[in-house]
């Protein structure tokens, strides 16, 4: 007779993740998609493959894409900031008073940090320490944000802005690659740094897939997540001031509606709603996705209300898609 | 009495799902007026045969007999007809509707031609049935003004609405009191008395013994043995339910006691518990026992630092420590295995690894920067060592047993190196093969010098395992009892006030 032999049930080095199972993901499929809708483009209109088209179109989505990277963070995490267009629409204010009172633009830049930095901490507070979920304090803080850029700029529209400042958000880095786009590949590395190779990034998965878990290991939860409300806010003031020098002018309703293209970038790009679960590679291919689509839409001359409703039925569609597939493949196998 | 012919019963009844066989030719025997436990580990294939019985699963092979008659039972109506009726674990009833409602869902008693709903006469019949189990409890009530214990009675009420013949009670004992459970056995009494066959599923020996007259054991999804409940005990139960002895599932070994490692002072909570004091040494396990409510989870809590305006002193190793925040207890040395190990224990989605290291990630990385290498490899030895199964450390825990969670959430604290690890609950839910692996590895921690705090409501358990018992009761630490001195009458008689 055989005996049974205990032999160690796993081997003592780290195993690699499979290919099979790296090409199955998220992003692979974002990335089909994001090649499929780069080929239809270039076969539908002649103009699409013109470098400087191309970079053209990256203003439209980079300034939003910007703050998508530390959102996906937070979303990650299980909370969500609805405050961000409001966040850049107050910075944006307080650059433009900034600027009237004759500041430079390196204090025109500062004010605008400070101003999303400072959101940020507000939602932060409100969210830790009076534990009020985030998605009530942010719908607040959104109408409170964008109800105080009201009042302060009224029917006035600053415009006083130095010469010099219109380079972060007109000026480019070198041949078609904007400063706008440069930034932003500089921050998706970042991110991609914070959230996948840091102890930090670990632990916002952990209190992303269960908070509780997460504070019996001993992670101050709350701290964290102020942190990340507080990046949040910081990456909002930095978006506010790229948007206003690329507009060179504020007016109350600066990035108006913002924070739904900004989630749904996020929510395309991978990242769990119900938190836990996302990349910042998912996001970034998500990002250049829907500015495809958006611009080979606008090189087609489809109107806006129609280019709308193709966003919101490709979120959907790849939303659905992963819950279907889940259906499928538990029916086969369930008992 | 088991020479009259059986109620209901099952030959060579075999039921499989993909990749397992969940009833491999079982049978077994309801004898009218009398109690039937079935016994088995988690896994045995209860849960199965129930649904069997109930017409929710139609068996493969095999035959149902019912007052000696074959029947088939293709659905949960044919099951009802006959009268075959379970009360589960977890009853679902509604909330917002009156108990008289709640008795009669989905059976409702009509009048008159248009087959008006009679509430006059539910009413009447639902206050008899709730008289004839003395259950004072007013029909007209809506259901989320009772306790759990009368809700389960609402339950048992529903059951006999429906004339119940065979009367499976699937666990019932889960979430009631000590007093409840009394109430309960009362009914299960007069049900006996009215001749129904009772099949009484539970894991405690002492429900068992208390209350049933027969008793059938599973093992693995396979009919191992029946008999007379007064001609065996509860070792006997055990080795057949689990091939293993009684020694092998509370390897209580001795370890060397030393000096006091932990020394807690007058802490206490503003409404879960009171002036609890007590010392731990080294090579100790200290058992704390109670019934639900009895404020044990909530005293480990606060010695973790998850609680708030607790007041007393704690002491590690003569020196006083603040504890406000997990993190402090684990700087301290403390460490808890909470009695909520998906909840509270472990993050599901993340592998065994990830779960290991996630209380010092800072002291694994201390540039911050991951280095997953070195989280494996301190991952490894104590996965390997606590013997947890899966094809690597990678495999997300949510993948686990329980008790393979059980052990990942071990290993995670023992990794921290900790002085005292407290148990909550270390066995609940949890296969007996695993319960044994639990078991020995406290003892063989406490060898190693680790003070161990066990909370469990297994007397076995904390009889098996504890050096000492602390016995609390609404909150207060009522009776303290050394090894030598422990006798389950004593304990049990502390716990309940007494």
């Amino acid at each position: 007779m055989e005996k049974i032999m205990h032999k160690p049930m796993a081997t003592s080095g780290l195993p690699a993740i499979g290919l099979s199972r790296r090409l199955l993901s998220w992003e692979f499929f974002l990335l089909l998609m994001t090649a499929v809708v780069f080929g239809l483009n270039s076969l539908a209109s002649p103009y699409f493959l013109d470098p400087w088209n191309l970079s053209d179109a990256t203003f439209n989505f980079v300034e939003k894409a910007v703050v998508a990277l530390p959102l996906a963070m937070l979303i990650i995490c299980r909370e969500i900031d609805l405050s961000v267009a409001s966040i850049i629409a107050l910075a944006s204010a307080a650059m433009g008073f900034t600027a009237q009172a004759g500041a430079g633009t390196e204090l025109i830049v500062l004010a605008g940090l400070v101003t999303g930095l400072l959101c940020g901490l507000v939602n932060g507070l409100l969210v830790t320490r009076f534990e009020i979920p985030s998605i009530v304090v942010t719908i607040g803080t959104m109408s409170l944000f964008r109800g105080i850029t009201y009042i302060l700029l009224g029917d006035t529209v600053l415009k006083n802005y130095p010469e010099s400042f219109a380079y972060l958000g007109q000026g480019y880095v070198y041949w078609v690659f904007s400063f706008e786009f440069v930034l932003f590949g500089v921050l998706a590395l970042l991110f991609y740094g914070l959230l996948h190779r840091t102890n930090f990034g670990r632990r916002t998965y952990a209190i992303g897939n269960n908070p509780t878990a997460a504070f019996y290991s001993g992670i101050n939860v709350a701290r964290h997540r102020l942190i990340l409300f507080v990046l949040v806010g910081l990456i909002s003031g930095l978006a506010s001031v790229l948007l206003t020098s690329r507009l060179g002018s504020t007016r109350p309703t600066i990035a108006l509606g913002w924070e739904l293209s900004i989630i749904t970038m996020v929510v395309l790009g991978g990242v769990s709603i119900m938190g836990g679960a996302g990349t910042i590679l998912g996001v970034v291919i998500a990002v250049f996705l829907m500015g495809l689509v958006t611009f080979g839409l606008g090189l087609l001359n489809v109107p806006g209300i129609v280019m709308s409703i193709i966003i919101g039925a490709m979120l959907i569609g790849v939303i659905a898609t992963p819950v279907l597939l889940i259906k499928f493949k538990g029916r086969k196998s369930a008992p | 009495m088991s020479d009259s012919n059986p109620m209901f019963s099952l030959r060579g009844v075999s039921k499989s799902f993909p990749g397992v066989k969940a009833l491999d030719q079982v049978q077994l025997d309801l004898y009218p007026g009398q109690v039937t436990a079935l016994i088995g580990e988690n896994g045995a294939g209860k849960s199965t045969l129930v649904k069997t019985m109930t017409g929710i699963y139609q068996p493969e092979a095999g035959e149902l007999r019912f007052r000696g008659e074959a029947v088939s039972l293709d659905t949960p109506e044919a099951a009802r007809q006959l009268g075959i009726t379970a009360i589960h674990q977890e009853t679902v009833l509604f909330d917002e509707l009156s108990v008289t409602e709640n008795i009669f869902a989905g059976h409702y008693l009509t009048k008159g031609r248009f087959k008006q709903l009679d509430w006059a006469g539910m009413d009447a019949r639902a206050r008899q049935i709730l008289q004839d189990i003395e259950a004072p409890i007013d029909p007209q009530t809506r259901l989320k003004y009772l306790s759990i214990g009368q809700r389960h009675m609402v339950a048992i009420a529903r059951a006999l609405s429906f004339d119940a013949q065979v009367v499976i009670l699937d666990e019932p004992t889960a979430a009631l009191s000590h007093h409840e459970i009394e109430e309960l056995y009362a009914i299960v009494r007069r049900l006996k008395e009215a001749g129904c066959a009772i099949m009484f599923i539970s894991h405690k020996f002492d429900e068992i013994f208390a209350i049933a007259d027969r008793y059938t054991v599973f093992r693995d999804g396979c009919y191992v043995g029946d008999g007379r409940i007064d001609e065996t005990d509860e070792a006997g139960l055990v080795t057949l339910m689990v091939g293993r002895t009684v020694e092998q599932v509370y390897p209580k070994a001795s370890a060397k006691i030393g000096d006091t490692v932990l020394q807690v002072k007058q802490l206490s909570h503003p409404t879960e518990f009171d002036d609890i004091s007590f010392e731990l040494r080294q090579g100790e396990i200290l058992g704390f026992y109670g019934l639900v409510g009895a404020g044990r989870t909530e005293l480990m809590q606060a010695l973790f630092g998850v609680s708030r305006g607790v007041q007393g002193t704690v002491e590690i190793g003569q020196e006083r420590v603040d504890i406000r925040s997990p993190a402090d207890a684990i700087k301290a040395g403390i460490v808890y295995v909470p009695e909520e190990r998906q909840a509270q224990g472990t993050v599901q989605e993340m592998s065994i690894f990830q779960n290991i290291s996630l209380p010092q990630l800072s002291q694994i990385n201390r540039s911050g920067w991951l280095n997953e290498e070195a989280e494996y490899a301190l991952a490894d030895t104590y996965a390997s060592r606590l013997q947890v199964k899966a094809p690597n450390w990678r495999e997300k825990v949510g993948n686990l047993s329980g008790g393979n969670q059980q052990k990942v959430v071990i290993g995670k604290w023992l990794a921290t190196q900790p002085r005292v690890i407290i148990l909550d609950e270390p066995t609940k839910g949890i296969d007996i093969g695993s319960k044994a692996a639990v078991h020995a590895f406290m003892s063989e921690l406490v060898q190693e010098g680790l003070a161990v705090i066990m909370v469990s409501s297994e007397l076995p358990e904390v009889m098996g395992m504890a050096d000492r018992i602390i016995i609390m009761h609404e909150g207060q630490a009522v009776s303290e009892v050394a090894r030598h001195e422990f006798s389950a009458e004593r304990i049990v008689s502390a716990a309940s006030g007494g």
